[in-house]
């Protein structure tokens, strides 16, 4: 053991309250260690905490039995049982969880992510590295750079991670020699480079010896540089760089407490922020100006990025949970298509087109995962082509949200760009991810508030606007039965349109063939040309054979709860046959006509509609006058 | 107006990010509540409580697992607490625990099983409480040093240690099936030092015993234990002598070891927190039966 002990704060016991005066204004760093428990990572985090005092003595009782009946260090401590607290770590001898650790010195308290090294326990590893702002990449001396340290490096600077040391373990098993430790360096530094890791520090130390942890080693004087705990002090934090952005923080709750206050309560993301200031709210747009920043202990002059605050505004604008508050000249892109970077955390691996919650800042939604582009192979950084991705699998996805959301690429701001994915059944977060740039060319379209509301359209028109949605196959009577509806809309001064499938193709969609995709992109242009209409005032009457229960539900969720509703026209398939009014039928059956609903190209009919129409069961007539009285009910 | 530093201190990090994880669980939970064990972190929590909502009441009960073998003055202060906070108390006794008259002095871990570990899932379970908010700390224990912030119990208020699900960033995942629930712990980051110093610079409330006064005591098995009721079974010839002492943790009486100490004020307690060489659980009976206990009564359903 070394004698240079890192020494307790001698003010503790001379002036406490100097102490804590200097403790209060302390800086924070959060560090990953990476390494294997071969490469005595353990061993490293026990020695920082033992070097800086803060193991007590029935820790150390505690440790020192432990290490007699479960240690690997023969008669010595072993400063891993410290770290490796499940009782399966301990019997295994490895570390499977991320452990947090603290210690504080007399420049700056420390909160160590200890993460396991096995490629099995990758998730974990991300999960520590996603809230470090420096990582320490341990390496055995005796083995030099291994795929395992490739992995950690390319794992650490994708999370994000811009400091980077290089700690060269071990030292005292190879003579401290110095050319070891530079070899180790030279190959390093090649690797480095080339994941674009620029910078790092590399420092040859003996964890177990405490050689270059506090302080300087005699053992190696050829080594100039500071030893690790110096390094940890006195690197530059980069938290300002946040603070130097534009303002933006995401609103996580609307504080209520009487209809006097509305405030908006949220952790600033970037920047700062002062009363008077000009903010927008995305994604609607609208933009007001800061009145108070609220706090507990009285109102603020102004706050910066990390702070926890509540702002009032001087207009009452419409403003929830998940939408954020931005620099009103400097807003955040809005998109719902991007190319993220994937980690995939769960057993079961990702099923592309299924439905996910992606959790981004304060806001959940609803999002899609296409088929990966290519998976990254963490140890090669090769790329190879893949189906989907396996449990600590890392690939690069487009990703669709089922609405627009405000957003900052990863690179920028990592809480505006980094998001998990959540399994919609069985609620485990499965997956995480970082945008790398939204793929619609909306993103910087930035939606345009109006004074005329939805709700002034319908005012003025005296109802409220619904989507009569009716589905079935061709000939089932949807465009007959729609235009009998809308007839009698008509007579009670109801304001209406009509969107028929046959006559949309003529215009709007004449470029859309019949195939699955086509079809697809036929029913969304035709559900915005429905939620502009509504958004106009319209009661929009749909006939389109509308085959798939997926794009249903995308119309639905386009529309305010309760506007959409679905109408089933149920005409089984050899009654619309027989029926075939277009003489559409018989081409379908010889071939000529292809993918023709109900012949070679499936129709999934509704499960639960607003309104079921059995037309073998009521004539023309009677069918639009339930559905009429049904509509009168809900737009009055 | 108060001064703010556009730089962020330690203190004033930890602060702002037990403010957003409370806004979080209140944001994505049903039915939450926070534990209050009223000792110094529950203090503090509730402090936190009262910024991250203000000028709102926290928008949750405060649930007590009582098992009425706390200190006399643990219960004064935390009637006071609530009341002065605006928050409804929730008080749950165990009633099984109570029928057969389950002690300290007689059944030893029995005890804490069933007033606490058992007590706590009924309490949720009567409530449907989806989750619920605790005061540990990552610094205190090595399992809890794993354990995220936001921690998934099954219907049956189980703790997975190998099958943690991941939180990166500050996303918390608050999700929940039917019956199960999650613990949250806003002080994660937080070390002995940490709250100490936030109690001493904000000016929290709390329980007096934390300082040193002369207090009746006797020792038992290595432990110097208060007598704080008559309750307190004393062996034959055993006297209850007068000493100067103060706890660094507070629990039921009869299972919580006092130290010496002179110290009146929060300065002179944090100088020989800082100075002492044994960790605050060390008074603590129930953390010292093996070395994994901590872990196995947390699978088990404790807090």
């Amino acid at each position: 053991m070394t004698d240079q002990i890192y020494k307790t704060d001698a003010l503790i016991a001379q002036d406490i309250d100097v102490y804590l005066e200097s403790h209060r204004t302390k800086s924070l760093l959060r560090f990953i260690t990476c390494g294997s428990v071969d490469d005595g990572k353990s061993t490293l985090i026990g020695r920082l905490l033992y070097d800086s005092k803060m193991i007590f003595q029935d820790q150390l009782a505690q440790l020192e039995a432990d290490s007699r009946k479960v240690g690997t260090q023969g008669q010595d401590i072993d400063f891993a049982l410290l770290v490796d607290g499940l009782a399966a770590e301990r019997e295994q001898g490895i570390t499977i969880d991320v452990a947090y650790r603290f210690f504080v010195t007399q420049k700056r308290k420390f909160i160590v992510a200890d993460t396991p090294g096995h490629e099995q326990y990758t998730r974990n590893m991300v999960t520590g590295a996603s809230t470090a702002q420096l990582a320490v990449i341990l390496i055995d001396a005796r083995k030099g750079v291994l795929a395992q340290t490739r992995r950690h490096s390319y794992l650490c600077h994708l999370l994000g991670i811009r400091n980077f040391v290089l700690a060269v373990n071990k030292m005292d098993l190879v003579g401290y020699d110095q050319d070891i430790f530079n070899a180790i360096v030279t190959d390093y530094t090649a690797f480095a480079t080339g994941i674009g890791i620029t910078d790092f520090t590399a420092i040859p130390m003996s964890g177990f010896r405490g050689d270059n942890i506090a302080a300087h080693s005699d053992n190696m004087a050829w080594y100039s540089g500071p030893p690790l705990l110096v390094h940890l002090e006195t690197m530059e934090l980069d938290q300002d760089t946040e603070a130097a952005q534009d303002f933006c923080m995401p609103v996580q709750w609307v504080n209520r407490p009487h209809s006097e206050f509305r405030g908006f309560s949220g952790r600033i993301a970037a920047g700062t922020i002062k009363p008077g200031d000009e903010v927008r709210i995305l994604p609607s747009g609208k933009t007001s100006h800061v009145d108070r920043i609220v706090t507990f202990d009285g109102d603020l002059d102004a706050a910066g990025a990390g702070q926890s605050i509540t702002l009032t505004l001087t207009d009452e604008v419409d403003c929830s949970r998940g939408q954020i508050i931005t620099a009103a000249a400097a807003p955040l892109e809005v998109a719902d298509q991007f190319e993220t970077t994937l980690i995939w955390m769960d057993e079961k691996p990702l099923i592309p087109g299924r439905s996910y919650y992606l959790k981004m800042g304060a806001q959940t939604v609803s999002a899609t995962v296409a088929e990966p582009k290519y998976q990254i192979n963490v140890n090669t950084m090769d790329h190879a082509a893949a189906k989907t991705l396996e449990l600590n699998a890392i690939g690069v996805a487009n990703v669709t949200t089922d609405r627009s959301i405000p957003f900052a690429p990863y690179a920028e701001n990592r809480t505006l760009g980094g998001f998990i994915l959540i399994d919609k059944i069985t609620n485990a977060t499965v997956g995480a991810g970082l945008v790398n740039f939204a793929l619609r060319r909306a993103q910087n379209i930035h939606w345009q508030a109006t004074d005329i509301t939805r709700d002034h359209h319908a005012q003025l028109k005296n109802q409220t606007p619904v989507v009569l949605w009716m589905t079935g196959l061709s000939g089932s009577g949807k465009s007959t039965i729609a235009n009998a509806v809308e007839l009698k809309l008509a007579q009670m001064n109801r304001h209406t349109f009509l969107l028929d499938g046959d006559n949309v193709r003529h215009g709007l969609n004449k470029d859309l063939g019949f195939t699955d995709a086509d079809r697809i992109e036929n029913i969304r242009r035709v559900g915005e040309v429905a939620k502009l209409m509504t958004d106009a005032g319209l009661i929009v009457i749909t006939a389109f054979i509308s085959p798939f229960r997926s794009e249903r539900e995308m119309v639905r969720n386009m529309m305010a709860p309760g506007e959409f509703i679905e109408v089933f026209i149920d005409t089984p398939l050899p009654v619309a046959e027989k029926r075939d009014v277009k003489g559409l039928y018989a081409k379908a059956r010889t071939g000529q006509l292809k993918n023709f609903t109900g012949i070679d190209s499936p129709y999934e009919a509704p499960e639960t509609p607003e309104i079921h129409i059995d037309t073998t069961q009521m004539t023309i007539d009677e069918a639009a006058q339930i559905i009429f009285e049904k509509v009168m009910k809900s737009v009055l | 107006m108060a001064e703010t530093t556009p730089s962020q201190t330690n203190l004033s990090r930890l602060e702002s990010e037990a403010i957003e994880i409370m806004r979080e669980v209140v944001s994505d939970a049903q039915n939450p509540v926070m534990l209050y064990s009223v000792g110094k972190d529950s203090a503090v929590m509730l402090h936190l409580a009262k910024k991250a909502f203000f000028p709102s009441p926290p928008p949750f009960p405060l649930m007590h697992i009582d098992t009425t073998w706390k200190f006399q003055e643990m219960y004064k202060l935390r009637d006071k607490a609530a009341q002065d906070a605006g928050i409804e108390l929730i008080i749950h006794q165990n009633p099984e625990a109570r029928d057969k008259g389950i002690n300290p002095f007689e059944h030893g871990a029995l005890h804490t099983d069933m007033w606490k570990t058992e007590g706590l899932k009924q309490a949720l379970d009567k409530h449907e409480f989806d989750a619920a908010f605790g005061g540990a700390r990552r610094d205190e224990e090595a399992s809890r040093a794993k354990e995220r912030v936001f921690s998934f119990r099954t219907a049956q208020h189980r703790w997975d240690p190998k099958a943690q699900r991941p939180e990166l960033w500050s996303l918390y995942n608050a999700r929940t099936a039917a019956g199960e629930s999650i613990r949250v712990f806003p002080l994660s980051n937080w070390t002995e030092l940490d709250i100490w110093q936030y109690i001493h610079l904000e000016g929290i409330d709390i329980v007096p015993l934390y300082f040193a006064a002369p207090r009746p005591t006797v020792e038992r098995g290595g432990l110097l234990l208060m007598v704080d009721d008559d309750r307190f079974p004393l062996a034959a010839g055993e006297k209850p002598v007068m000493r100067s002492i103060r706890f660094r943790t507070l629990g039921c009486y009869p299972l919580t070891g006092a130290v010496e100490s002179e110290a009146t004020t929060l300065t002179e307690i944090i100088q020989e927190m800082l100075l002492t060489t044994t960790s605050e659980r060390q008074g603590r009976a129930i953390d010292r039966d093996q070395g994994a206990s901590m872990e196995v009564k947390k699978q088990q359903g404790y807090f």
